[in-house]
């Protein structure tokens, strides 16, 4: 039989169940430790750069600049964090004003991106209505709108509404960007809680609003933690928004403040590395409490068992 | 409120007892309503104001706010910049760092994935917690650190270079002294540059798609093809590949609408939008519009066309995603 028809066979697996014939110990000795040498040299790409941020903002100036580079600081200090949180990072404005910024915009965000995806994905993954469909096809449309192409009309937008230069402008602008997301990602956690909860407290006598509130909104809360970090990571990390939107250097979100910072010719890297681990880090964390749910949000139903 | 339009399979539906039962439930469309107005007024005002800006000469702020006149050009702003050979050059740029980031994301990140499925449980584990790491980092200081690694003077890479052996070096690339190089400063070395960010932050999401595809396949599968003889590439052909298609297509398309347009990166990288011979559409557009002098309706015009070749490309996705919900 030919390999071509593998994958014919494979629709009855059973009949073909037998052990594969043992090969050399030896030689799957030698194909482990490719794999094993192959599995760290991607480690070592994937997390580098990480491990050389943080590194390098452990290390006094006199090791950055060194001839000969170290891999880990002989004498880590931790002056760069000294200097970033208490100087100022522009005339008259610090780190923790830029972070505190940062940190109001994609809280704001996520609040109100979270309640309005809330009520959303109810309505699909509760209701059969006629637009339903019609619904589902326009939030995967729109998260395909390419942003970049909206910082004109939006700029348009904030000028008119008279909130250019406010925090306000970039609250706007994160909950669009973060709402499709938000509601596509929300259905599945809102179509999980068992329907049979609902129509027992509804015979027991429940209003709508006791079931949403009593039953669907605790069962949902963890889903709804999910999403609201990706939403907070939406905001969190934007440039090119903030750069447009704000021109007033006490409003500056912190990715804004730090392209300033290390624009000079002579980029001081210790301060920005350990500005750019203060930003990173809180990223990181959340990012990996919940990635497992972006690669199901984002392929969704393209992978079946 | 009732519906606008008639769905097909409506008639159909509304003979079922249940429909019947239920008449036209408000409760819905009130809880979509203001999912729909923020939708409507951030995301589907604003593409239809892209439009309307396009067909007009914008240059000047106040304009924006409505104090002055918009003068009605037509296609003025489009023929202008179809005209421009620099148009084509940049659209040339876009293309081939999409197709060349694509390719390489794809490529990348699918041995990793085929790599995870294969390791020990542990170092699987390890690996995978490094990859996460690259994808977990935001692009602004992912790419900060990778322009430290190029420093022309305590950078990494120009340490390395310099490490090597002066003859060799300089048999190679006609220079022994690396201090001091613009990395940045040739086009394709800059584009290099900013390939290798791009694809450093976006293999992982696409190793960790085809990981999870790699676990849903039964190993039954692959078991029965090396019995039947197929080695390890044929095996990979015939029975991996048709069985992730739909995962690889939708990650495909995925990556080339994210690599159509990088800006982040482009911006932390170039310093700016004024490196004009590194040009893409996304940042031609933001540069025509916000660099002085101000041309909004041109910038809008370039914004316009990129996102027309971003429809043809979300066309095919949001097919193969709704036959796949149908799949389902």
């Amino acid at each position: 039989m030919t390999a071509g028809s593998a994958a014919a066979i494979g629709r009855r697996p059973a009949e073909n169940e037998r052990r594969p014939p043992g090969g050399g110990r030896r030689r799957r000795g030698a194909r482990r430790l490719a794999l094993n040498g192959a599995g760290l040299l991607v480690a070592l790409f994937a997390a580098f750069p990480v491990y050389w941020m943080i590194t390098t903002s452990l290390k006094p100036s006199g090791e950055i600049f060194a001839s000969t580079p170290r891999p880990l600081p002989t004498e880590p200090t931790l002056a760069h964090y000294r200097q970033i949180l208490t100087g100022n990072l522009i005339p008259g404005v610090t780190f923790t004003d830029f972070f505190l910024n940062s940190a109001l915009v994609a809280v704001a965000t996520v609040l109100l991106s979270g309640l309005v995806a809330l009520l959303a994905a109810t309505a699909v993954a509760r209701f059969r209505f006629k637009l339903r469909t019609s619904f589902l096809i326009m939030l995967l449309v729109v998260q395909m709108i390419p942003l970049e192409a909206l910082v004109i009309p939006l700029f348009l937008m904030i000028q008119r509404l008279g909130l250019y230069n406010t925090l306000p402008s970039l609250i706007l602008t994160y909950l669009g960007f973060s709402l499709p997301f938000a509601v596509w990602m929300l259905r599945g956690f809102v179509a999980a809680v068992p329907k049979e909860l609902e129509e027992a407290a509804a015979i027991d006598g429940a209003s709508r609003a006791q079931i949403f509130r009593r039953i669907l909104f605790p069962l949902v809360a963890p889903g709804l933690v999910a999403t609201s970090i990706f939403s907070f990571i939406t905001a969190w990390n934007e440039l090119i928004f903030a750069l447009t939107f704000i021109n007033r250097q006490d409003r500056y979100t912190l990715p804004v403040a730090m392209t300033f910072f290390f624009g000079r010719d002579d980029t001081a890297w210790g301060p920005v590395m350990a500005a750019s681990t203060l930003f990173t880090l809180p990223v990181i964390v959340f990012f990996l409490l919940v990635q497992r749910r972006m690669v199901s949000g984002l392929v969704a139903g393209a992978v079946k068992g | 409120m009732t519906t606008l339009t008639e769905v097909p399979e409506a008639a159909a539906a509304r003979e079922t007892p249940a429909r019947r039962r239920r008449r036209v439930d408000r409760l819905p469309y009130l809880l979509l309503l203001p999912c729909l107005v923020v939708i409507g007024v951030l995301l589907l005002w604003p593409l239809g104001q892209v439009v309307v800006m396009s067909f007009h000469r914008l240059d000047n702020v106040r304009q924006l706010r409505g104090d002055r006149e918009w003068p009605w050009v037509g296609l003025g702003n489009y023929a202008q910049i179809l005209g421009d050979p620099f148009f084509w050059t940049v659209l040339r740029n876009t293309v081939l760092f999409a197709a060349a980031n694509v390719a390489l994301t794809m490529i990348l990140g699918t041995l990793v994935g085929l790599l995870l499925n294969r390791l020990g449980r542990r170092m699987a584990a390890f690996v995978a917690s490094c990859v996460m790491l690259a994808w977990a980092t935001p692009a602004l200081t992912g790419t900060i650190v990778w322009k430290w690694i190029f420093d022309d003077t305590s950078g990494l890479v120009t340490w390395a270079f310099n490490a090597l052996p002066d003859g060799l070096s300089q048999a190679l690339f006609g220079r022994s002294d690396w201090t001091g190089y613009g990395w940045f400063n040739s086009p394709l070395l800059f584009f290099a540059i900013l390939t290798l960010v791009v694809v450093w932050h976006s293999f992982p999401f696409v190793a960790v798609s085809v990981l999870a595809g790699l676990k849903s396949v039964p190993s039954e599968l692959h078991e029965a093809a090396r019995v039947d003889g197929a080695g390890p590439w044929r095996v990979f052909w015939r029975v991996t590949v048709p069985l992730l298609r739909p995962v690889f297509g939708i990650l495909v398309v995925l990556s080339t609408i994210w690599d159509f347009k990088v800006f982040t990166q482009y911006y932390v990288l170039a310093g700016g939008t004024q490196d004009r011979p590194t040009f893409m559409l996304s940042v031609y557009s933001y540069a025509e519009a916000f660099s002085p002098p101000p041309k909004y309706g041109l910038g809008s015009a370039i914004a316009v066309i990129l996102t027309l070749i971003l429809l043809v490309v979300t066309g095919v996705y949001v097919r193969m995603v709704l036959r796949q919900e149908e799949d389902a």
